[in-house]
């Protein structure tokens, strides 16, 4: 069966290409693109005022599983993916074992398979356990799948133990994903040191912390010859280290989050604990720094860290909760709120940042629509008012910032391997 | 001057950076009339007969407890104390779990002291009966603002204009944040001085003036708050020890000398005399030290009787 996307507004990074145009998908890939494409023995999907985009990519989510299922699964997991209009995820390592052996890595990619409605690539942990004192069998992890290789959940205080981990990583043009904030800097702090934690008597993380630990990144990623991908950008001393080393020519990329890029430390005054978050939502001078960031290609990828938790979990005292909350279905609605319809990305760059650049960083084939291509394609409404419930979400993690908030725009239809996996917000399957 | 109603019926006690002028000024009116049950010989007055009030302490405390147990029995309620040391928290109970198990044993008022900053206002966003915040980590204590507020207006008549310092470990103090709103709002002009490592960054964004040199705080002040350092925060390394503290930051008669000669000497306890504070300001005549204990008592016995009883037509300006 043939199907046919009628009548959208196609807009393809890849190709600098922003047009209507029909699209015709057979067996999973994209077979012709052009105008009025006949719809004989296809089903016809009408496109007509929607955004026609090669499938959204989220490089950066924690699936959960294996071991963690209270929080999330593979099943739950790639649903919200395909709710809020990913057709690509890739799962951090820090589950219960870590992802840390092949057989760990090929076991989640065959339960994405059978269990999963969206692709998932796995990234392995650098060191073995995430304990930070070995290195993990990085290089059969990658033969086996895994696409990048990261210690995420907390930054690596070993410094020799980064720069083997860069170097035989390198060997397998693999990147090498950093959450960076020096730990002896945050110690126990549960939000952006500034004006707020000061009122609120919480124990601030400075964003000196971060800072310090980007720079070290990008010296040894220099040093190592290593490709290094910076998580989770969150300070302006952060994005200005990111720009001098890539005006240098090291090999560095970075995302940043829908949340850092829309909100302040002002939110935790609410003692929510679904506004804590590491790096912390920082002050709105390092929001300023991370749209500009964001505009001028010094962060090449906006990513969720989507990081749910059980509601006991987070039911707790501010300081006592675990950091994260879920992203994925509100990933696209914040960022078209907060970065489009305000006029600092252009439909083009934002669909850039969400889908070409992070396939471009984890070297996957997608991220593009043209013939021939896997049929992965998001189609959105720009303009679609809608309020978050997260009552509603798919993902079992509940707990968001954005919560009852109105937003505009939203994915309509989800489409993996030439096959819908959501239409009108519903999953199919 | 006009007359309005003010009513803190039902309302729960946050803080002081919620709380307005007019309500400040209800409770310190109010605790002026409570004070003189305190001196009378039989101290018990039936006005919250029948209602009940749980003391829920996370947190060691002696002074803030006896002074709200006593608060509430004055005024004739039935006052229970809950510890974690004696509650089901030490089996893993949660604080939703727990505030929903007094809450179903028909209390009035919990009043609640915690080590997690926010705690109140989570109780008071999950739990029915009224919250009254006895301290939430390092965040505020209201009650302890607005004893120090009454002690202040008792022996200065009014708050509007004067210079107050507050020395010592800002970072961690729970008490220096209240005060901070609660003096501001009151037209006080405040003055924070102590170790930069003990000082909150962008603290001076509150309004507030920072001095690292005592002395200039000092300087002219009308009243002089000494915060108590916890002996922990050297094990932190945040000052190198109790002697250099002392010597550098440690309110003594030399330094006293620098404020105003009537300046007002203030200690929220307990204190480590020969840290912090000397013994000879501690208990000398600018020393009010000891009255801010009983001030403290009637304070609570006016916030007790007014989220219970309502409020009353006052003078106010707001």
């Amino acid at each position: 069966m043939k199907l046919l996307l009628k009548g959208g507004r196609i807009v393809n990074p890849a190709q600098g290409f922003d047009a209507i145009a029909d699209i015709l998908i057979e067996n999973g890939h994209i077979i012709e693109m052009g105008d009025q494409l006949s719809a004989e023995g296809a089903e016809v999907f009408d496109a007509q005022g929607f955004v026609v985009a090669p499938g959204l990519i989220d490089m950066h989510v924690h699936l959960r599983e294996p071991g963690l299922e209270a929080k999330e699964d593979i099943v739950s997991g790639t649903r919200a993916a395909a709710a809020g209009g990913f057709t690509t995820i890739a799962c951090m390592p820090n589950t219960k074992p870590v992802v840390d052996s092949a057989i760990i890595v090929s076991g989640i990619l065959h339960r994405a398979q059978y269990e999963g409605v969206v692709n998932v690539k796995v990234i392995g942990a650098l060191s073995k356990g995430q304990l930070g004192t070995e290195l993990a069998e990085i290089g059969d992890m990658i033969l086996t799948g895994a696409v990048a290789i990261s210690d995420d959940g907390s930054s690596l205080n070993n410094n020799s133990l980064l720069k083997t981990g860069l170097e035989y990583t390198s060997m397998f043009h693999c990147p090498v994903i950093t959450h960076s904030e020096d730990d002896s800097l945050v110690e126990d702090g549960v939000m952006h040191e500034g004006a707020v934690s000061a009122m609120l008597g919480m124990k601030g993380r400075p964003a000196v912390a971060e800072d310090i630990a980007v720079a070290r990144d990008i010296m040894l990623a220099e040093y190592a010859d290593a490709k290094l991908h910076i998580a989770h950008v969150s300070s302006k001393g952060a994005v200005e280290l990111i720009r001098q080393a890539k005006k240098k020519g090291v090999n560095v990329t970075a995302e940043v989050t829908p949340h850092h890029l829309t909100l302040t430390d002002e939110a935790v005054k609410s003692f929510d604990t679904a506004t804590k978050v590491n790096p912390p939502l920082r002050s709105a001078d390092h929001v300023a720094a991370l749209i500009e960031g964001l505009q001028d290609g010094t962060i090449d990828a906006i990513a969720t860290d989507h990081a749910p938790h059980a509601f006991e979990e987070k039911d707790m005292e501010y300081k006592q909760a675990p950091s994260g909350f879920t992203g994925m279905e509100t990933a696209l609605g914040v960022i078209l709120t907060g970065l489009y319809h305000t006029g600092k990305l252009t439909l083009l760059e934002l669909i850039e940042r969400m889908s070409t650049a992070p396939a471009r960083i984890l070297g996957l084939k997608a991220g593009t629509i043209e013939v021939g291509s896997p049929a992965d394609i998001t189609i959105f409404d720009a303009d679609l008012e809608w309020v978050v419930d997260s009552s509603k979400f798919y993902t079992r993690g509940k707990q968001t910032p954005f919560d009852k908030k109105a937003l505009k725009g939203k994915a309509v239809a989800t489409i993996v391997n030439g096959k819908f996996v959501m239409r009108n917000g519903e999953v199919c399957t | 001057m006009s007359k309005r109603l003010i009513s803190l019926r039902g309302k729960d006690i946050l803080g002081l950076e919620t709380m307005t002028v007019s309500e400040m000024e209800l409770i310190l009116a109010t605790a002026q009339e409570m004070k003189s049950v305190i001196d009378r010989d039989i101290k018990k007055v039936p006005t919250l007969r029948g209602k009940s009030i749980v003391n829920l302490f996370f947190e060691a405390s002696t002074r803030t407890r006896t002074s709200f147990e006593l608060a509430g029995k004055y005024l004739g309620a039935d006052v229970v104390n809950i510890t974690t040391s004696a509650s089901s928290v030490t089996k893993g109970e949660s604080l939703r779990d727990t505030l929903y198990t007094v809450e179903a044993m028909g209390v009035d008022v919990i009043v609640m002291r915690h080590s997690a900053d926010g705690a109140a206002q989570y109780a008071a966003k999950v739990a029915k009966p009224v919250i009254v915040n006895a301290g939430d980590g390092a965040h505020e204590h209201p009650t302890q603002g607005l004893l120090d507020m009454f002690s202040i207006k008792e022996k200065k008549g009014t708050l509007s204009g004067l210079k107050v310092a507050i020395i010592g470990d800002i970072l961690h103090s729970r008490v220096a944040r209240s005060n901070v709103w609660g003096l501001q709002k009151m037209g006080a002009e405040v003055h924070l001085a102590g170790p930069k490592t003990l000082m909150p960054r962008d603290i001076e964004q509150t309004g507030v003036y920072v001095h690292n040199r005592v002395e200039d705080a000092l300087d002219g002040a009308d009243v002089v708050n000494v915060l108590r350092i916890q002996r922990e925060r050297q094990h932190k390394g945040l000052f190198p020890s109790a002697r250099e503290y002392a010597r550098i930051f440690g309110i003594n008669q030399a330094r006293l000398n620098l404020a105003k000669p009537d300046a007002l000497i203030m200690h929220p306890g307990p204190m480590n005399r020969g840290l912090e504070i000397s013994p000879d300001v501690a208990y000398g005549d600018q020393s009010v030290i000891q009255e801010q204990v009983k001030n403290g008592l009637a304070v609570r016995m006016a916030v007790l009787f007014l989220v219970l009883m309502g409020g009353k037509d006052i003078e106010t300006t707001a």
